[in-house]
Protein backbone atom coordinates (compact mmCIF):
# COMPACT_ATOMS: atom_id res chain seq x y z
CA UNK A 1 0.00 0.00 0.00
CA UNK A 2 1.48 3.61 -0.69
CA UNK A 3 2.17 5.65 2.51
CA UNK A 4 2.50 9.62 1.68
CA UNK A 5 4.24 11.35 4.10
CA UNK A 6 3.07 14.73 5.49
CA UNK A 7 5.07 16.67 3.00
CA UNK A 8 3.94 14.55 -0.08
CA UNK A 9 0.30 15.29 1.34
CA UNK A 10 0.93 18.63 1.61
CA UNK A 11 2.44 19.05 -1.92
CA UNK A 12 -0.16 16.93 -3.26
CA UNK A 13 -3.17 19.00 -1.56
CA UNK A 14 -1.60 22.45 -2.17
CA UNK A 15 -1.03 21.74 -5.98
CA UNK A 16 -4.77 20.20 -6.36
CA UNK A 17 -5.93 23.40 -5.19
CA UNK A 18 -4.62 25.21 -7.84
CA UNK A 19 -5.75 22.76 -10.57
CA UNK A 20 -8.59 23.66 -13.06
CA UNK A 21 -10.04 20.33 -13.21
CA UNK A 22 -12.13 20.75 -16.31
CA UNK A 23 -9.13 21.91 -18.43
CA UNK A 24 -6.73 19.96 -17.30
CA UNK A 25 -8.74 16.80 -17.34
CA UNK A 26 -9.35 17.72 -21.34
CA UNK A 27 -6.20 18.39 -21.92
CA UNK A 28 -4.45 15.14 -20.36
CA UNK A 29 -6.64 13.07 -21.80
CA UNK A 30 -6.15 14.83 -25.27
CA UNK A 31 -2.52 14.68 -24.87
CA UNK A 32 -2.55 10.83 -24.21
CA UNK A 33 -4.36 10.26 -27.03
CA UNK A 34 -2.08 12.63 -29.40
CA UNK A 35 0.93 11.05 -27.71
CA UNK A 36 -0.17 7.57 -27.74
CA UNK A 37 -2.54 7.50 -30.59
CA UNK A 38 -2.85 3.19 -30.01
CA UNK A 39 -5.30 4.54 -26.85
CA UNK A 40 -7.62 5.85 -29.12
CA UNK A 41 -9.00 2.32 -29.46
CA UNK A 42 -11.43 3.07 -26.22
CA UNK A 43 -12.87 6.19 -27.79
CA UNK A 44 -14.40 5.16 -31.17
CA UNK A 45 -17.80 6.66 -30.57
CA UNK A 46 -15.98 10.41 -29.68
CA UNK A 47 -16.21 11.53 -33.45
CA UNK A 48 -13.34 13.35 -34.74
CA UNK A 49 -9.73 12.12 -33.71
CA UNK A 50 -8.09 12.84 -36.77
CA UNK A 51 -5.46 15.34 -35.56
CA UNK A 52 -3.97 16.87 -32.68
CA UNK A 53 -6.17 19.95 -32.55
CA UNK A 54 -9.09 17.52 -33.44
CA UNK A 55 -8.38 15.72 -30.51
CA UNK A 56 -8.11 18.82 -28.42
CA UNK A 57 -10.51 20.18 -29.63
CA UNK A 58 -12.95 17.80 -29.32
CA UNK A 59 -16.06 18.24 -26.87
CA UNK A 60 -16.32 14.73 -26.25
CA UNK A 61 -12.55 14.23 -25.16
CA UNK A 62 -13.20 17.16 -23.41
CA UNK A 63 -16.23 16.12 -21.15
CA UNK A 64 -14.23 13.13 -20.96
CA UNK A 65 -11.14 14.38 -19.63
CA UNK A 66 -12.84 16.52 -17.04
CA UNK A 67 -14.86 13.14 -15.88
CA UNK A 68 -11.79 11.58 -15.08
CA UNK A 69 -9.46 13.98 -13.37
CA UNK A 70 -12.72 14.73 -11.76
CA UNK A 71 -11.94 11.18 -9.84
CA UNK A 72 -8.82 11.74 -9.44
CA UNK A 73 -9.86 14.49 -7.39
CA UNK A 74 -11.15 11.54 -5.21
CA UNK A 75 -8.00 10.07 -4.84
CA UNK A 76 -6.31 13.54 -3.16
CA UNK A 77 -9.04 13.48 -0.96
CA UNK A 78 -8.59 9.94 0.22
CA UNK A 79 -4.63 9.21 0.01
CA UNK A 80 -4.50 6.80 2.73
CA UNK A 81 -7.17 4.53 0.99
CA UNK A 82 -6.90 4.84 -2.90
CA UNK A 83 -7.39 0.79 -2.98
CA UNK A 84 -11.13 1.11 -1.51
CA UNK A 85 -11.76 4.45 -3.00
CA UNK A 86 -10.94 2.81 -6.54
CA UNK A 87 -12.87 -0.54 -6.12
CA UNK A 88 -15.69 -0.08 -7.57
CA UNK A 89 -14.02 2.00 -10.63
CA UNK A 90 -11.75 -0.77 -10.57
CA UNK A 91 -14.36 -3.24 -11.15
CA UNK A 92 -15.88 -1.28 -14.50
CA UNK A 93 -12.33 -0.95 -15.74
CA UNK A 94 -11.79 -4.25 -16.25
CA UNK A 95 -15.52 -5.76 -16.79
CA UNK A 96 -16.91 -3.37 -18.97
CA UNK A 97 -14.75 -1.18 -20.09
CA UNK A 98 -11.77 -3.80 -21.02
CA UNK A 99 -8.89 -1.17 -20.21
CA UNK A 100 -5.77 -2.36 -19.73
CA UNK A 101 -3.81 -0.96 -16.85
CA UNK A 102 -0.92 -0.17 -18.75
CA UNK A 103 -3.39 2.72 -19.68
CA UNK A 104 -3.42 4.07 -16.18
CA UNK A 105 0.05 4.76 -16.06
CA UNK A 106 -0.02 5.97 -19.19
CA UNK A 107 -2.17 8.71 -18.21
CA UNK A 108 -0.72 9.21 -14.87
CA UNK A 109 2.26 10.40 -17.03
CA UNK A 110 0.58 12.48 -19.03
CA UNK A 111 -1.23 14.44 -15.93
CA UNK A 112 2.75 14.68 -14.47
CA UNK A 113 3.03 16.52 -17.38
CA UNK A 114 0.69 18.68 -17.65
CA UNK A 115 1.10 19.48 -13.97
CA UNK A 116 4.67 20.06 -14.92
CA UNK A 117 3.95 22.88 -17.73
CA UNK A 118 1.32 24.28 -15.82
CA UNK A 119 2.85 24.89 -12.83
CA UNK A 120 7.05 25.28 -14.18
CA UNK A 121 9.54 25.87 -11.76
CA UNK A 122 6.46 25.28 -8.71
CA UNK A 123 6.54 21.76 -10.13
CA UNK A 124 10.07 20.92 -8.31
CA UNK A 125 11.82 17.39 -7.93
CA UNK A 126 9.79 16.78 -5.15
CA UNK A 127 6.39 18.03 -5.71
CA UNK A 128 6.89 15.74 -8.79
CA UNK A 129 8.21 13.26 -6.83
CA UNK A 130 4.85 13.32 -4.57
CA UNK A 131 2.77 12.90 -8.02
CA UNK A 132 4.58 10.18 -9.42
CA UNK A 133 3.70 8.46 -5.70
CA UNK A 134 0.30 9.02 -6.30
CA UNK A 135 -0.37 8.48 -9.97
CA UNK A 136 1.51 4.95 -9.32
CA UNK A 137 -0.86 4.46 -6.27
CA UNK A 138 -3.92 5.73 -8.66
CA UNK A 139 -3.13 3.30 -11.59
CA UNK A 140 -2.17 0.17 -8.78
CA UNK A 141 -5.56 0.96 -7.22
CA UNK A 142 -7.64 0.89 -10.69
CA UNK A 143 -6.00 -2.24 -11.35
CA UNK A 144 -6.66 -3.83 -7.94
CA UNK A 145 -9.74 -5.77 -9.01
CA UNK A 146 -8.72 -7.03 -12.37
CA UNK A 147 -9.24 -10.22 -12.49
CA UNK B 1 8.19 3.46 -34.95
CA UNK B 2 10.15 5.98 -37.14
CA UNK B 3 10.17 9.72 -37.05
CA UNK B 4 8.03 11.60 -39.97
CA UNK B 5 9.27 14.41 -41.73
CA UNK B 6 7.07 16.29 -39.27
CA UNK B 7 8.47 14.78 -36.65
CA UNK B 8 11.99 15.91 -37.32
CA UNK B 9 11.12 19.32 -37.84
CA UNK B 10 9.52 19.66 -34.19
CA UNK B 11 12.08 18.04 -32.90
CA UNK B 12 15.12 20.36 -34.38
CA UNK B 13 13.04 22.91 -33.77
CA UNK B 14 12.64 22.59 -29.81
CA UNK B 15 15.64 21.27 -29.84
CA UNK B 16 16.95 24.92 -31.01
CA UNK B 17 14.99 26.99 -28.35
CA UNK B 18 16.29 24.56 -25.18
CA UNK B 19 19.69 23.80 -26.21
CA UNK B 20 21.09 26.95 -24.50
CA UNK B 21 19.84 25.53 -21.28
CA UNK B 22 21.07 22.66 -22.11
CA UNK B 23 23.29 21.61 -19.20
CA UNK B 24 20.52 22.75 -16.38
CA UNK B 25 18.24 20.59 -18.12
CA UNK B 26 20.21 17.94 -17.87
CA UNK B 27 21.04 18.62 -14.47
CA UNK B 28 17.27 19.04 -13.52
CA UNK B 29 16.12 15.83 -15.47
CA UNK B 30 18.45 14.08 -13.02
CA UNK B 31 17.55 15.63 -9.96
CA UNK B 32 14.01 15.09 -11.30
CA UNK B 33 14.46 11.03 -11.91
CA UNK B 34 16.48 10.75 -8.56
CA UNK B 35 13.88 11.98 -6.48
CA UNK B 36 10.72 10.48 -8.35
CA UNK B 37 12.63 7.03 -8.78
CA UNK B 38 14.98 6.05 -5.87
CA UNK B 39 15.83 2.96 -7.39
CA UNK B 40 17.98 4.96 -10.09
CA UNK B 41 20.34 5.97 -7.68
CA UNK B 42 21.43 2.65 -7.45
CA UNK B 43 23.91 2.98 -10.83
CA UNK B 44 25.43 6.12 -9.14
CA UNK B 45 26.94 5.06 -6.01
CA UNK B 46 30.30 6.40 -6.54
CA UNK B 47 28.61 9.93 -7.04
CA UNK B 48 27.37 12.73 -5.03
CA UNK B 49 23.82 13.27 -6.17
CA UNK B 50 23.33 16.19 -4.01
CA UNK B 51 21.77 19.60 -4.98
CA UNK B 52 24.61 21.82 -6.91
CA UNK B 53 26.97 18.61 -6.65
CA UNK B 54 29.60 18.88 -9.51
CA UNK B 55 29.06 15.36 -11.00
CA UNK B 56 25.69 15.57 -10.97
CA UNK B 57 26.15 18.70 -13.07
CA UNK B 58 28.86 17.38 -15.23
CA UNK B 59 26.65 14.28 -15.66
CA UNK B 60 23.54 15.56 -16.56
CA UNK B 61 25.58 17.63 -19.12
CA UNK B 62 26.80 14.93 -20.58
CA UNK B 63 23.65 13.09 -21.20
CA UNK B 64 21.87 16.29 -22.71
CA UNK B 65 24.50 16.19 -25.07
CA UNK B 66 24.11 12.90 -26.10
CA UNK B 67 20.56 13.77 -26.91
CA UNK B 68 21.58 16.58 -28.97
CA UNK B 69 24.31 14.05 -30.73
CA UNK B 70 21.00 12.15 -31.62
CA UNK B 71 19.26 15.06 -32.81
CA UNK B 72 22.01 16.66 -34.87
CA UNK B 73 22.57 13.18 -36.85
CA UNK B 74 18.61 12.44 -36.31
CA UNK B 75 18.82 10.38 -40.09
CA UNK B 76 21.15 8.26 -38.46
CA UNK B 77 20.53 8.02 -34.64
CA UNK B 78 22.19 4.91 -34.86
CA UNK B 79 25.35 5.59 -35.93
CA UNK B 80 25.48 8.90 -33.84
CA UNK B 81 25.09 6.47 -30.91
CA UNK B 82 26.78 3.88 -31.63
CA UNK B 83 29.54 4.14 -29.47
CA UNK B 84 27.20 4.81 -26.45
CA UNK B 85 25.34 2.21 -27.04
CA UNK B 86 28.30 -0.49 -26.49
CA UNK B 87 29.09 1.27 -23.86
CA UNK B 88 25.50 0.53 -22.30
CA UNK B 89 25.23 -2.84 -23.30
CA UNK B 90 28.81 -4.08 -22.11
CA UNK B 91 30.17 -1.94 -19.17
CA UNK B 92 26.98 0.08 -17.64
CA UNK B 93 24.34 -2.39 -18.81
CA UNK B 94 21.58 -0.24 -17.42
CA UNK B 95 18.29 -2.41 -17.13
CA UNK B 96 16.13 -0.68 -20.29
CA UNK B 97 13.44 0.05 -18.25
CA UNK B 98 15.07 3.19 -16.72
CA UNK B 99 15.46 4.62 -19.84
CA UNK B 100 11.67 5.13 -19.95
CA UNK B 101 11.81 6.63 -16.81
CA UNK B 102 15.17 9.38 -17.67
CA UNK B 103 13.01 9.87 -20.95
CA UNK B 104 9.60 11.03 -18.65
CA UNK B 105 11.66 13.40 -16.32
CA UNK B 106 13.57 15.18 -19.55
CA UNK B 107 9.96 15.93 -20.90
CA UNK B 108 8.88 16.83 -17.50
CA UNK B 109 11.57 19.53 -17.15
CA UNK B 110 11.17 20.73 -20.54
CA UNK B 111 7.31 21.28 -20.16
CA UNK B 112 7.96 22.80 -17.02
CA UNK B 113 10.83 25.07 -19.01
CA UNK B 114 8.42 25.90 -21.88
CA UNK B 115 4.94 25.39 -21.83
CA UNK B 116 4.55 27.23 -24.46
CA UNK B 117 6.56 25.40 -26.75
CA UNK B 118 5.77 22.33 -25.66
CA UNK B 119 2.39 21.41 -27.60
CA UNK B 120 0.71 18.37 -27.82
CA UNK B 121 2.79 17.69 -30.87
CA UNK B 122 5.84 18.38 -29.30
CA UNK B 123 5.38 15.90 -26.58
CA UNK B 124 4.00 13.61 -29.32
CA UNK B 125 7.61 13.94 -31.15
CA UNK B 126 9.65 14.05 -28.40
CA UNK B 127 8.30 10.72 -26.77
CA UNK B 128 8.56 8.99 -30.11
CA UNK B 129 12.26 10.45 -30.42
CA UNK B 130 13.19 9.20 -26.88
CA UNK B 131 11.62 5.86 -27.42
CA UNK B 132 13.91 5.51 -30.16
CA UNK B 133 16.80 7.10 -28.95
CA UNK B 134 16.27 4.47 -25.71
CA UNK B 135 16.08 1.52 -28.42
CA UNK B 136 19.25 2.22 -29.76
CA UNK B 137 21.06 2.46 -26.50
CA UNK B 138 19.87 -1.17 -26.00
CA UNK B 139 19.74 -2.94 -29.25
CA UNK B 140 23.20 -4.47 -28.26
CA UNK B 141 22.24 -5.80 -25.06
CA UNK B 142 21.53 -9.57 -26.30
Amino acid sequence: MVHFTAEEKNAITTTWGKVNVEETGGEALGRLLVVYPWTQRFFDSFGNLSSASAILGNPKVKAHGKKVLTSFGDAVKNLDNLKATFSKLSELHCDKLHVDPENFRLLGNILVICLAEHFGKDFTPEVQAAWQKLVAGVATALAHKYH
Amino acid sequence: MSLTKTDKTIIVTIWNKIAPQADSIGTETLERLFASYPQTKTYFPHFDLSHGSAQLHGHGTKVVNAIGDAVKSIDNISSALSKLSELHAYILRVDPVNFKLLSHTFLVTVAARFPADFTAEAHAAWDKFLSIVSSVLTEKYR
